[in-house]
């Protein structure tokens, strides 16, 4: 067949480029510095379970807050037609094509100590606050950086519904409230399925912002397998054993998740 | 029986000032079946979708039950419709869907599993309870969506060519299906098709409508027999419209002869245009005939064969049982009930005309007209924003 011919070089790009780095990952998590088979990378894992625990915190609530954010930015925008609504759709694109790294400095700047908020702050009077090098730094970088992707699936999955369901929620006696709780919400659970997963696990698995914003103090999985294989920590085989964890854990609760949107529509969980 | 129930009066509707409907009158009476009847674009899903509340009149009024409704929001109308494409709700299964307008009325849940399994009843769809809609055929859908909207004991109901996404034979079965299920429940139903023969078959009235007016109201009889204008004699059914003179009362004059009719009531030497249906042409020998023509053209259409025949230029259609080959030489014999006079209209020389009659052509304009269709509405959905 012919589209089997096309396929060929993404059999060999995804071969080379997903599946040989996930047996590498996999082989070193199940062997020690020797080479030779153990299981010590993962016994040793328990001292980390603070840094488990405060990872998939930070990442559930900086998930939860985009949907809070960003589902009514996406249904509004998706009922908004012309003008404004190309306006607000590139204003939340915008963010995205600046390099993510720039974009979580201007944070670091706007929230300081000395920064653009704590001097607005100052200069009206008010004492200034701590927000840098917080946890609730940490999650306002996560949802800054990715609230576009809890935003998108859910405007596209609001905007191609069908009209004609509105006006048969209307026609058989739904005021907009119960239009919208019966009938698009539901419908809509599908792209904040697909949001859900596009933010927890970016959010669960960064290292970049909590360094940044959380001032080394809240340690994030991120982190502490970056330390594993550049830092200085240098142990590869306990990082890539972290990393299978996580990877084990994050797909069991995406999982999770599908089943209870089930019928609804598969999120992508990858 | 003839208590009117829905008036329309004087309603006008432009979008970005294309005039849809025009100044357009219209009563409905209760519990009666009336068909909406119009080529693609003359208005009758707009007409509709003012009734449905989906759509406000740029101007005019909407009476029901004597009481003006402009500005009643659909949701507290006590009407619901039959969309075109049913718009089940995809996530619920057919029970919910069903159930969908009773659980918003607060129906006590025994009542409403009662009163939608008597509807699922009514449509035949007993035991497909939990199936979700994409698992059901066209037809089951469709009559879902009817379920869906009677369950609710409405007043009226619209429906909005229902039928169009079918197959033939399953629509044939609806429409019989449809019109038990109206007598049954004893409401209005208001249908819209551009299907001539879907109207012919299950109406008490029909609304035949083009470029936002009304053309003709009547029963299908006084429709099909007494056409109004020649877009009416060509839209309903086919017609064979040629120019004439009505000499006297009783006496038409076409291709320089006179013919006996049974028409009356115009102005002495009149200009007129005389309708001829297809099915009361008799084929005779030609010195026997009243007109003598040329056969161009000949198709096998099960029931009977449609011929085209040439007569000095002006092509007919003669639907006959009896087989000519093409090139024959035959006389024709119309019986005085087999006229049909008009008044000179707008429309007359448009219609009527079979010089380029041709099955596919048929086929091809229904499917055209279907998809402006579509075009059309998704296009008054965008204004409605």
């Amino acid at each position: 067949m012919r589209s089997k011919g096309i396929a060929i070089p993404y059999v060999v790009w995804m071969a080379i480029f997903v599946v040989v780095p996930l047996i590498l990952v996999v082989v070193y998590a199940f062997t020690n510095r020797s080479g030779g088979f153990t299981l010590e990378n993962f016994a040793s894992m328990s001292q980390y379970a603070s840094v488990f625990g405060r990872s998939f915190l930070l990442a559930f609530v900086a998930t939860v807050v985009c949907i809070l954010l960003g589902y009514p930015m996406a249904y509004f925008l998706a009922r908004e037609r012309g003008r404004l609504r190309q306006m607000a759709t590139m204003l939340i694109m915008l963010p995205m094509w600046m390099n993510f790294l720039l974009r979580t400095y201007s944070w670091v700047f706007l929230l300081e100590r000395n920064g653009f908020f704590n001097t607005l702050l100052e200069t009206i009077g008010l004492p200034k606050l701590d927000i840098i090098d917080t946890q609730g730094a940490v999650v306002l970088g996560m949802v800054y950086n990715f609230l576009p992707f809890m935003v998108l699936p859910i405007f596209s999955v609001i905007e191609k519904m069908d009209h004609r369901l509105i006006e048969a929620a209307q026609d058989l006696g739904a005021n907009s409230a119960e239009v919208f709780r019966r009938v698009i919400f539901p419908l809509s659970l599908p792209g904040v399925l697909s949001g859900v997963t596009m933010v927890f696990i970016p959010s669960v698995s960064t290292f970049v912002i909590s360094r940044l914003l959380g001032g080394g103090k809240s340690l994030l999985l991120g982190d502490l397998i970056e330390m594993q294989f550049l830092g200085s920590a240098y142990n590869p085989h306990l990082g890539s054993a972290i990393s299978l964890v996580m990877m084990v854990i994050v797909l069991v609760s995406m999982g999770i998740m599908n089943r209870f949107g089930e019928g609804e529509g598969e999120a992508v969980v990858l | 029986m003839a208590k009117e129930l829905i008036r329309l009066q004087d309603l006008c509707m432009a979008f970005d000032d294309e005039p849809v409907l025009d100044n357009l009158n219209l009563y409905i009476n209760d519990k009666e079946f009336l068909t909406l009847l119009g080529p693609s674009g003359c208005g009758k899903t707009t007409t509709l979708r003012i009734i449905g509340g989906f759509t406000t009149p740029t101007s005019g009024d909407v009476l029901f039950d004597g009481v003006r409704i402009n500005d009643v929001p659909p949701y507290k109308r006590q009407i619901n419709t039959v969309f075109q494409k049913y718009a089940l709700f995809p996530h619920l299964n057919v029970f919910e869907n069903v159930a969908f307008g009773l659980r918003l009325k607060k129906v006590p849940d025994a009542e409403i599993k009662e009163r939608v399994m008597e509807m699922l009843e009514v449509v035949s769809l007993k035991g497909f309870e939990n199936r979700k809609p994409d698992a059901l055929s066209g037809g089951q859908q469709q009559r879902v969506a009817i379920a869906r909207a009677l369950v609710n004991r409405p007043k009226v109901l619209l429906l909005d060519e229902p039928l169009g996404a079918l197959d033939l034979k399953l629509r044939k079965d609806m429409q019989m299906e449809l019109k038990r299920i109206q007598q049954q429940v004893g409401i209005t139903f208001i249908y819209v098709t551009h299907d001539q023969e879907e109207a012919l078959t299950m109406s008490d009235t029909i609304v035949v409508m083009d470029k936002g007016s009304i053309q003709q109201i009547g029963t299908p009889e006084d429709i099909y027999n007494e056409p109004k204008n020649a877009f009416v004699a060509d839209f309903i059914g086919e017609s064979n419209i040629i120019d004439g003179i009505m000499v006297r009362d009783k006496v038409v004059k076409m291709y320089g002869r006179e013919f006996p009719c049974l028409d009356g009531g115009f102005a002495e030497n009149e200009p007129v245009d005389v309708v001829i249906r297809p099915e009361d042409i008799d084929i005779v020998p030609v010195e026997q005939g009243q007109l003598v023509g040329t056969v161009t053209g000949v198709t096998f259409k099960g029931m009977q064969y449609d011929i085209i025949v040439d007569f000095r230029g002006f092509k007919w259609l003669i639907q006959t049982t009896d087989h000519s080959p093409v090139g024959a030489r035959i006389g024709v014999k119309i019986d005085p009930d087999g006229f049909h006079i008009m008044k000179k209209s707008q429309y007359s020389g448009m219609f009527g005309d079979y010089s380029s009659y041709s099955e596919e052509y048929d086929e091809l304009s229904d499917v055209e007209a279907l998809d402006e269709e579509e075009a059309q509405e998704d296009r008054e959905e965008g204004y409605e924003e």
